[in-house]
């Protein structure tokens, strides 16, 4: 307002008048802890980075342009909807890079970028901006663009798995382990298929088809108590999760080892770690009590070994997770925390 | 009974070294003070002093407005220049009684006499605590004759007498405990007394070593008397929290203290109480403590009730040139000033002055359900809940959720990530709340 165009002169400035200190007014408390929505989201990032990496150091070249395109256009997506909607741009909370991540990490290294663009375009612009974003939505944006994905295009989705190129046989099309398991009790009869200590180890560390984010349980499993140490998530639905996938095969199992396969097999394969760490404890989507948390984990659990065992898909944990999504609300409702000195208290106090 | 823990609550940069080591320093008296009328919580004070009228300290210039109610007494000898509206430390205008000090600090007749208090009887213990004027100065005002008067059917067995002083920034329990020990439990020998108890727990976070042992000491001597040393966590000193904490009794919802057997009173209020007894000094000064990286000299102040803020601040040096927030009471439950004219009222234990960097700016951001809400809230309520319900304006829904057990504590507001006013949604609902069921009754 300096300038002195066309001979105007400039406005004189008012005379500063001593109106005393100026203060901030506004309602307690005054202070903050800290903690930012973009804090927790790099935190989340960060626990996952070790299965990332690992990914691309299995996969190769191939798993970085996946996750590269992926998180790319999710942000992309989320600016533009942002934009079009006439709302503040919220890149910077880092939620869309998640959803590009998490998206990434549940879908093979075969994947073509049309089908990750796609993936995306479902994750933040119908399941997450449409509903008006961060907070709002009802069901996990990440497997909501998976699940879209499976359902559509379920050759590039299900067909095309390569085993991990470091462990050799590099490019081999090939089935994962729940599809085999799968496959050989509808054609045998009985599951047919070695489960020793080479195995399991495989499977740890991730020498097998899948997603690039299903192979190593390890990192994952690393990725999930980071989360735990730094508060950002409650054990609750990981464990329960789990757990409950634990329980529900092993009692199968039990009865049956022939058509049954060994709970630890259930538990280290899948998407079973990437889910209960990093999917089913996305906040918006999961409930807020703590009792609410053990009822959703265990929810998904159990509606993940129902489609392992008995459905049409070879594995369940996203559809389990979506479909406990449609009930957190719910759930919320039912396990409302008992104010502090309700009821049952007065009697303790008599 | 024992150190048991609270449910919830939060560890915020307390930031007590600033005055803690600091002894309380009498402030001369300023060239005016504002005196509001209404000092207590319940019904206001009625004035009985008008413009030009020549007073003398400790006068009552207000009388009790109801049972619920106190006199307020003049600070010091003088004038009152006007009675007019003021802006008051709690956020409204509210009337005050302007006093022009003569410089004589002169006594009202009757005031500032020792008299023993053997032999007093309950009746007339609580009229004194009445007549002076002595309300709960741990920030909530409450008039302590009432706390007093338990019903009949209530079977008091324990006296509390909080120095928890939980908030942060705050040293104004702390210096008293650490100067005028011996004050404070003759204050609570009184109290336990009149509510006919043996047990008096003196209750102090574990952050004033100094003031845990003095105290011991100074308990030592005196039977039923104990000194527990509670862990130090937000918000350790309100009232349920803290009864809790000591005797894992739980203050049913809507309840009181007294629910439960258990009257908690202020170290101030106890000090306070005693000087009414023992000297007939009506409540007309209490420790401020002036504070936060926004003022220049931190002190634990001595100030007369009236002493406006202005003056207070200048006692203590000034304002640094970047202070953006002057709070009545500590950062978690404080009340912004918009104003400086503002003075100090019977419920104020602080002044906290706070820099543009360290205020945290609240938005209405969505809430992202990340339950840190839950886990921080010592009423076991859903804030988050709570907070969507507010600023859907379901405020049926609200209450069904219990948000008049809400206790503003703020330790959901200060765990946000999202940064939402919570507090601030749970004033409104609370006050939608009582309207409603205003219009229902």
């Amino acid at each position: 307002m300096e300038e002195n165009i066309e001979g105007k002169k400039p406005e004189p400035k008012p005379k500063k008048v001593d109106v005393g200190p100026r203060f901030v007014v506004s309602s307690s408390p005054h202070v903050h802890d800290g903690r930012t929505v973009a804090q927790i989201m790099r935190l989340v990032i960060i626990a996952l980075a070790p299965a990332a990496l690992f990914s691309i150091y299995i996969f190769g070249l191939d798993a970085l342009r996946v996750i590269a395109i992926s998180v790319v256009s999710a942000a992309v997506f989320e600016l533009v909807s942002r934009k079009v909607m006439k709302r503040n741009v919220t890149l910077r909370d880092g939620s869309a890079a998640l959803t590009g991540l998490l998206l990434a990490m549940n879908l093979p290294s075969t994947s073509p970028w049309w089908l990750i663009v796609v993936g995306n375009l479902f994750a933040i612009v119908i399941a997450k901006q449409l509903y008006g974003g961060l907070g709002y939505n009802p069901f996990n944006p990440a497997l909501v663009g998976r699940v879209v994905l499976l359902i559509s295009f379920p050759v590039n989705m299900t067909a095309r798995w390569v085993t991990a190129s470091r462990f050799g046989a590099d490019a081999v099309t090939t089935a994962t382990p729940l599809t085999r398991m799968k496959e050989s009790l509808a054609t045998l009869g009985h599951i047919d298929m070695a489960f020793g200590k080479k195995e399991i180890l495989d499977l740890l560390i991730g020498n097998r088809a899948g997603c690039l984010g299903e192979t190593s349980v390890i990192l994952l499993a690393l990725g999930g108590l980071f989360l735990i140490w730094k508060r950002v998530i409650s054990w609750r639905i990981p464990v329960m999760f789990i757990g409950a996938v634990w329980a529900m095969t092993g009692v199968f199992h039990l009865i049956d080892p022939a058509r049954y396969a060994n709970p630890i097999f259930h538990v280290i394969t899948g998407g079973l770690f990437i889910g209960a760490f990093f999917m089913a404890t996305d906040y918006v989507t999961s409930p807020v009590t703590k009792n609410g948390m053990l009822i959703f984990g265990a929810g998904c659990g159990v509606i993940t070994v129902l489609i392992r065992l008995w459905g049409a898909y070879p594995e369940g944990v996203s559809f389990a997770i979506l479909l406990m999504n449609a009930t957190t609300p719910l759930i919320d409702r039912y396990t409302r925390p008992k104010v502090f000195g309700a009821a049952d208290s007065r009697k303790a106090a008599a | 009974m024992g150190n048991g823990r609270f449910f919830g609550g939060v560890h915020p940069i307390y930031n007590k070294g600033l005055a803690d080591a600091r002894a309380i320093v009498e402030m001369p008296l300023p060239e005016k003070f504002v005196v509001f009328f209404g000092q207590n919580l319940g019904a206001p004070s009625q004035p009985v002093v008008k413009k030009g009228d020549v007073i003398r300290k400790g006068q009552v210039i207000a009388e009790a407005g109801g049972f619920v109610s106190t006199p307020v007494h003049a600070p010091t000898s003088g004038t009152v220049d006007s009675i007019d509206v003021y802006p008051s430390p709690v956020g409204v205008d509210a009337p005050a009684a302007v006093i022009i000090p003569d410089g004589k600090d002169e006594w009202f007749e009757e005031c500032d006499v020792e008299r023993s208090s053997d032999g007093l009887s309950i009746d007339i213990i609580k009229e004194i605590i009445h007549d002076n004027g002595i309300v709960g100065m741990g920030g909530a005002t409450f008039p302590t004759h009432v706390k007093l008067s338990p019903p009949a059917d209530k079977k008091m067995d324990t006296l509390v007498i909080n120095g928890a002083e939980c908030e942060p920034y705050l040293t104004a329990d702390h210096r008293l405990m650490v100067e005028h020990a011996e004050g404070i439990l003759d204050g609570a020998a009184l109290f336990a007394a009149v509510i006919g108890v043996k047990k008096v727990i003196v209750a102090i976070e574990k952050n004033k070593p100094d003031a845990i042992e003095i105290m011991r000491k100074a308990a030592a001597g005196r039977e039923g008397f104990s000194v527990e040393a509670l862990d130090v966590i937000y918000p350790q000193g309100a009232e349920k929290q803290l009864i809790y904490a000591l005797t894992k009794r739980k203050v049913p919802a809507g309840g009181l203290p007294m629910d439960v057997g258990v009257l908690v009173q202020n170290v101030g209020t106890a000090l306070a109480a005693y000087e009414a007894v023992r000297y007939n000094r009506p409540l007309i000064r209490r420790v401020v403590t002036v504070t936060g990286s926004g003022i220049r000299e931190p002190k634990n102040v001595l100030a007369r009730i009236g002493t406006r803020f202005e003056d207070l601040i200048d006692f203590c040096g000034g304002l640094e040139s970047d202070a953006a927030k002057c709070i009545n009471g500590g950062p978690m439950m404080g009340v912004a000033q918009y104003s400086l004219d503002a003075a100090v009222t019977k419920g104020t234990s602080g002044l906290v002055i706070l820099r543009q960097e360290e205020i945290a700016q609240f938005v209405s951001d969505a809430c992202v359900r990340c339950a840190r809400c839950l886990d921080a809230c010592p009423m076991r309520l859903n804030p988050s809940a709570l907070s969507i319900f507010a600023e859907k304006m379901r405020f049926e829904d609200t209450k069904k959720y219990n948000v008049m057990d809400c206790i503003e504590c703020g330790c959901c507001a200060y765990v946000c990530p999202s940064r939402r006013p919570m507090v601030h949604h749970f004033r409104r609902a609370k006050a939608e709340v009582r309207k409603l069921q205003r219009k229902a009754g």
